[in-house]
């Protein structure tokens, strides 16, 4: 964690597949597609979120955590106590890979929110004290960050090349229904361990190919809310914006799809009336968060994924179906890697989403 | 003689030396087998040969190639055609975004659609201008910033809910042509460009690339020759020109 102030001007490389049943897979297709691109990131960011992973925990929260030394570890695992039931803590198993230098302590937790503390909180939902769990860990406790809240899912991330990390992590070991995956390349922020992504919020996870140019704009707005951004990355402001609109606000996914990324006024004109007066409400009332900028990114959460571009799609991304499965990715041929003869492939337009939810 | 290589788990750099080196070797005709996402195929060659490509060339696909043809037996991805200087390439399939980006020279033919800012920059000087032939739709920016060269978009086989292009078609374009077929909603067009009639000269020159189109692709002339085509022009060499600087 030490690279903090370590910057290489200069794309990025997504991809995301989901079982649409559910059913689980390994993590080495994901690694073979996103290590398809190579090119595309610079060896200073990988990483990967994984839903599905932990069944034998699914009830209890899964906390993935980077400590920089002991003292982190200690003061942290001593406000996890005083706030949870510790049902298992761990290491993380790692693989020793050769390029992947100075990893952080790595370490992972399942967790029950103590109850009694939460009826003596004023905070009513367990996902809200779960929530204000993590932004104390990640503001107030120096050299621990919490990357990974969920359950029955986890990030895992760091320095390096993505198939890497996935290697570093033994991702042929889990299995989980969706695997997203991120190649960095950084441009305006430094790359170190907290910095790769994905970002993650409970069961939310964004990965992101792109850079926002509105994040001053949205972190203030979500400040007012309880968010903190904590990173030196922008990409954790659309994670948070997420989880704000859709846990918080109770939105549809795309409902919030038109506030982050909405029709230009010109074609909100153009609309039948009830229509645009709807996107107009929005545009006037979510305005801090409309987020501006060149990206791609891939949403992931327990029940499904979400692609999306800006809107006027200033980063490539390209869909597939197939069977039971959905890909999303950068590149058409990360696709055909792990899926050569996809049943559909396409591009979607700027700002229209590709949505996939789990049948049930 | 037909040369083969198999692309399979070569990375762009390995990749690009064999196609090379086949090409300095005076191969007519050299054959890419199991092509998968490698960057940059065909970039800079020079010379008088056939390329195909079966799989799905990665970016920049014939990016300043001075030359060849390549065939793609499926789709490519963004940039192909980048800043190109002279050769052909056709694609049996669609292609990514800024198809054509900047290109200078040759044709490049697609069958299926393009993505956003198809033929961004595209320029001539003199007798050499590039072409850019759609068969499908595209996406929004087509013909941004276009400074010359020649831009036709077909739109066959398009669902209902579909249109044959996006938003902000021809923002900023100085120079060239674009023949849609069909009627476009005037909302589709940028500021800088205007529709005009068709004349005579028109028409010959589109016949002469919806032949080729049809003989690559196995369409036929007279549906796409029973339809009306509109021209897109710019209205001014230089749009910008008094952006700073008042009249």
């Amino acid at each position: 964690m030490d690279s903090k102030n370590f910057r290489i001007p200069s794309g990025c490389s997504i991809c995301g597949i989901m079982n649409k049943k559910g059913r689980v897979f390994s993590g080495n297709d994901i690694i073979q597609s996103i290590a398809l691109m190579h090119e595309r990131s610079n060896g200073l960011g990988g990483g990967f979120a994984a839903y599905g992973i932990y069944p034998e925990y699914k009830n209890y929260y899964a906390f993935h955590l980077f400590y920089s030394d002991k003292n982190a570890k200690e003061e942290t695992e001593h406000f996890l106590h005083q706030h949870f039931d510790v049902i298992l803590g761990e290491k993380i198993p790692t693989r020793k890979i050769k390029s992947i230098k100075n990893p952080p302590l790595i370490w992972r937790y399942f967790l029950k929110p103590d109850s009694k503390r939460i009826l003596l909180s004023d905070i009513e939902e367990e996902n809200d004290y779960v929530f204000s769990c993590v932004m104390k860990i990640n503001t107030y406790i120096k050299g621990a960050y919490v990357f990974s809240s969920g359950k029955n899912m986890g990030a895992f991330k760091g320095v390096g090349y993505p198939e890497d990390i996935g290697d570093f992590y033994r991702l042929d070991e889990y299995k989980g229904y969706i695997w997203t995956a991120h190649g960095r390349f950084p441009t305006n922020t430094p790359g170190w361990w907290g910095g790769a992504h994905p970002f993650t919020l409970l069961d939310w996870s964004v990965v992101h190919n792109g850079e926002i140019s509105s994040y001053d704009t949205n972190r203030r707005f979500l400040e007012m809310y309880g968010y903190k951004c904590a990173l030196q990355t922008d990409t954790e402001v659309i994670t948070y914006t997420f989880d704000y609109l859709v846990r918080k606000q109770g939105l549809s996914l795309e409902t919030a799809v038109k506030i982050v990324a909405p029709p230009f006024w010109s074609e909100i004109e153009r609309l039948p009336k009830k229509e645009a007066d709807f996107l107009r409400t929005l545009r006037y009332v979510y305005s801090s968060l409309l987020i501006n900028g060149p990206f791609s990114i891939i949403l992931g959460m327990s029940n499904g994924m979400l692609a999306l571009n800006d809107r006027i799609k200033l980063r490539p991304l390209t869909a597939a179906v197939h069977g039971e499965f959905l890909y999303v990715a950068s590149e058409e041929s990360a696709i055909r890697e792990i899926c050569p003869q996809p049943h559909r492939v396409w591009a979607p337009k700027g700002g229209e989403p590709v949505i996939g939810f789990l049948e049930k | 003689m037909a040369v083969s290589i198999n692309y399979k788990g070569l990375n762009f750099r390995q990749a690009g030396e064999l196609l090379k080196k086949a090409a300095a070797d005076g191969e007519k005709q050299i054959n890419l087998f199991n092509v998968n996402g490698q960057r940059y195929i065909a970039a800079g060659l020079k010379g008088n040969f056939f390329i195909n490509i079966h799989g799905t060339p990665g970016n920049d696909l014939a990016a300043y190639m001075d030359g060849p043809e390549i065939f793609v037996m499926g789709n490519a991805q963004d940039g192909c055609c980048n800043t190109m200087n002279s050769g052909r390439v056709i694609i049996n399939g669609s292609v990514g975004d800024i198809a054509g980006y900047a290109m200078r020279g040759g044709e490049l033919f697609i069958k299926g659609n393009a993505g956003y800012r198809t033929g961004i920059h595209m320029k001539e000087y003199g007798d050499t201008v590039p072409v850019l032939v759609i068969g499908g739709r595209t996406g929004d920016f087509l013909g941004e910033y276009m400074a010359g060269g020649i831009i036709i978009v077909l739109g066959l086989g398009m669902e209902p809910c579909d249109e044959i292009v996006g938003n902000f078609c021809g923002t900023g374009m100085h120079g060239g042509v674009m023949y849609i077929r069909g009627k476009i909603n005037p909302h589709k067009l940028g500021k800088e460009v205007k529709s005009v009639e068709m004349e005579e000269k028109d028409y010959i020159l589109l016949e002469k690339y919806l032949k080729q189109f049809c003989a690559y692709f196995n369409e036929s002339l007279h549906i796409i020759e029973e339809s009306s085509f509109q021209k897109i022009v710019p209205f001014n060499k230089r749009p910008y020109g008094n952006l700073y600087t008042p009249h």
